[in-house]
């Protein structure tokens, strides 16, 4: 333990403690804008910089360790002018436009501006400037707002490990951004909106599809309707200032119905169909592997990955062109739902599908990608036609005159409505690993998954990579293959974590049998279209709020919904059919790095 | 502003690509490598096309934009193919104090080009440099890799005909 002084309080502190954790263990709070939870600090706003005695220069709080006996200063002139003069000088660069800005309500440079008392403009020239690049369907860079703060980068190379973005370029010229100041299109970005999420102003943010949805609501010869995802219901509450974690499930549908949507649908429902459709994709891998009907077959790919999260197809398909025949060839339950909604639904409805319009809400900005791509279009139509994020979603109720805080319940309609706990649980990381193993134990042992309450404890929580074992016991006689095989399996969040388990896969360190990956940190809960701002704190409310919802389900496995039973009996047939095939199965491309 | 990418005018030398390649090799496993692997290119093919870069890029494992970042942060590197001699201007602080700006002024007359421009004969390319490290000498300009000091506007001249001609 070190002992300092902070603004002459005697503080306490492990060895290696930063001044920034020293001062807010004893509650002192210093402002930060680089800075990240758990990241290596950069020290390159200089906004935390404090006053050591003995020192010559100010030292930014986040990257200077403590030293037994330092006297801090965290509030002395010297250092709050310092720190003006630095949000001064970053003000001065930045094309503001407030009024017009996506982060007019919680812009973090605006904010410090305030707390510091800043009044007026200091210094007043010419601004770097900046073109604000479009290229890409999921997000929007705008380099006139962009302050340099370096956070997009950060989380672009450590955490997700995709390097679309670094520092180009020099001192005023300076652009954070691909290579050569490049359209983001033009490289490996696999647009998982981490980089807007952790952005503190307007300088990157998703490409809204507001306007388009507001206009097809307004035509009367349009059927429009709308699926939900499972994260969105336990972060759509924080648009309206309500605490992380809140469950607002029916007030979500309630509004929704009040903005004119034709049909509330859930994309729970398709992820229980998910799980009907990669269960049975796993189980047939596992039989190909282990007892095949035709031995002079190639083996199939295990382990087999999930292919919810549209961030790690396109990660995949960069990175790892060589195993993507590890890929499930399951869509993901937002095209489920795009495909179902089209053919099925119509059908049911009686609407032209022509004339049908689906928007989704996701805690993404991939899913705007995803769902614009080209060959997600076997309803004959695209399956998605609009994807706006849990924020623009926050926004359109607000602009929708709607008081959010006072809607009763309502909700979801008939048929692509109801949904089991286990598609709650798809928000958060290790959850399709658990609604999968809840339908596939079942279905392969005739018992239930034997964990407490349903929850696989080891693929749970935060931890970057989980795995846990399965050993299958006294199966049912079709599955006699499986008897005393242990089903190894594995979690990962964020895709720095899903490479390291592609590398240890694809080298033979680690065998699994079924991976499941999630692109951002804490799973969909964490998705780079929640509202900001997204802390390990967050994280856990709402991952917790998931679990509540789940719990309170009448039915909590996949294979037990009535409505995804009525769709197999009425429509699709059996999982992996014919039909199947075509709606709900896709095929991946490989694709170039540089 | 300023921006400059990459470019790849002619086919690549396979031979200097396998030299490239070697170099790598005996660096891969070294922390720091990606400056010392991009002199090694620049010197080799006498500039960077982007050919190169995202060829270095797949073969250290370092993103396309982290290659890229290092060779726009520093002046010393080029992505468009440069004349036979570089004269670098500097204009850190002792040299622009000490007339480093006319010394380019002469320069950019003289040659007729521009700040990272190369003459028609790609004879001479012109770039600024940031402190060579020689402040007492200011102001300084390097050809090549000789160090020219305390220069002059009306030696600059001089300077040129050294090199006019002469193989680097």
């Amino acid at each position: 333990m070190l002992n300092v002084t902070i603004n002459d309080k005697d503080v306490s502190v492990e060895t290696g403690a930063t001044i920034l954790e020293a001062a807010r263990s004893a509650g002192v709070q210093i402002p930060t804008l680089c800075n990240l939870e758990h990241l290596s600090p950069l020290g390159a706003c200089r906004v935390c910089v404090v006053e050591v005695e003995g020192a010559k220069a100010l030292m930014a709080a986040c990257a200077t360790p403590v030293r037994d006996g330092m006297v801090i200063h965290t509030n002395s002139p010297r250092a709050r002018t310092a720190r003006k003069t630095v949000v001064d000088l970053l003000l001065s660069e930045h094309e503001g436009n407030c009024q017009y800005c996506d982060r007019s309500l919680d812009c973090e440079l605006r904010v410090l501006s305030f707390d510091l008392g800043i009044q007026e403009p200091m210094y007043v020239g010419a601004k770097p400037g900046g073109q604000a690049d479009f290229s890409t369907p999921a997000l929007v860079r705008d380099g006139e707002k962009c302050v340099k703060c370096r956070r997009c980068v950060t989380v672009c190379n450590e955490v997700q490990q995709v390097g679309a973005l670094f520092p180009q370029y020099r001192g005023y010229e300076t652009v954070i951004g691909p290579a050569f100041a490049m359209n983001l299109d033009d490289v490996a970005c696999v647009q998982c909106g981490q980089c807007a999420a952790v952005c503190p102003v307007g300088a990157i943010t998703e490409r809204s599809h507001m306007e388009g949805v507001w206009k097809a609501l307004a035509d009367p010869d349009l059927h429009v309707i709308v699926q939900t995802a499972p994260a969105v219901r336990a972060a759509l509450g924080e648009c309206f200032g309500m605490e992380p974690g809140r469950l607002v499930t029916g007030q979500m549908v309630t509004a929704l119905r009040e903005l004119g949507f034709d049909g509330i649908f859930d994309t729970n429902f398709t992820a229980d169909l998910t799980i009907m459709e990669e269960g049975t994709e796993l189980l047939t891998r596992l039989k190909g592997a282990l007892a095949p009907d035709d031995p002079q077959l190639p083996p199939p790919a295990l382990p087999m990955f999930t292919s919810c999260s549209p961030g790690w197809i396109k990660f995949a398909e960069y990175y790892f062109p060589d195993m993507l025949g590890h890929l499930s060839t399951c869509k993901s339950p937002q095209q489920m739902f795009g495909a179902i909604a089209k053919t099925y639904y119509a059908e049911k409805v009686g609407v032209d599908p022509a004339k049908m319009v689906v928007v989704s809400v996701m805690p993404c900005t991939a899913k705007k990608f995803e769902a614009a791509r080209s060959e997600l279009a076997d309803s004959g139509f695209q399956d998605v036609d609009f994807v706006l994020t849990t924020r623009e979603l926050g926004r359109m109720i607000q602009a929708g005159g709607v008081d959010f805080a006072s809607l009763p319940d309502g909700t979801m309609d008939s048929p692509l409505g109801y949904s089991s706990g286990a598609a709650d649980i798809f928000a958060n990381t290790g959850g399709v690993m658990e609604a999968a193993l809840r339908t596939a134990y079942e279905l392969v042992t005739g018992r239930e998954l034997p964990v407490d309450n349903l929850h696989v404890a080891p693929v749970a929580g935060l931890e970057g990579v989980k795995e846990a074992e399965i050993q299958i016991t006294a199966p049912l006689p079709d599955w006699a293959f499986l008897d005393g095989v242990t089903v190894r399996v594995a979690v990962a969040h964020g895709l720095g974590n899903a490479a390291a388990v592609m590398r240890a896969v694809r080298s033979g360190e680690r065998t699994y049998h079924f991976v499941e990956v999630m692109t951002c940190p804490g799973g969909c809960i964490g998705g780079g279209g929640q509202p900001r701002f997204t802390t390990d704190a967050v994280r856990l409310a709402r991952i917790n709020a998931i679990y509540r919802e789940d719990e309170g389900k009448p039915h909590r496995k996949s294979h037990e919904n009535p409505d995804v039973l009525e769709l197999y009996a009425s429509f699709l047939g059996q999982p992996l059919g014919e039909k199947s095939h075509h709606l709900l199965h896709t095929n991946y491309e490989a694709r170039a790095r540089v | 502003m300023h921006v400059q990418t990459a470019q790849t005018v002619a086919p690549l030398d396979q031979a200097l690509v396998d030299s490239l390649d070697a170099y790598i090799r005996e660096h891969q496993e070294e922390a720091g490598n990606l400056i010392p692997v991009l002199q090694y290119a620049q010197s080799a093919f006498g500039y960077l096309p982007e050919d190169v870069l995202k060829h270095i890029s797949e073969a250290l494992q370092i993103s396309y934009s982290e290659v890229t970042g290092v060779v726009t942060f520093y002046s010393f590197f080029s992505t468009v193919p440069r004349g036979k001699h570089i004269v670098r201007v500097c204009l850190g602080t002792a040299c622009y104090v000490r007339g480093g700006k006319e010394v380019l002024r002469a320069f950019r007359e003289t040659l007729g080009i521009d700040v990272g421009g190369t003459t028609e004969d790609r004879e001479f390319s012109l770039e600024v440099g940031r402190c060579f490290g020689a402040c007492g000498l200011a102001p300084v300009v390097m050809v090549g890799d000789d160090v020219h000091q305390r220069v002059k506007p009306s030696g600059v001249k001089d300077i040129l005909a050294q090199y006019e001609g002469v193989n680097a």
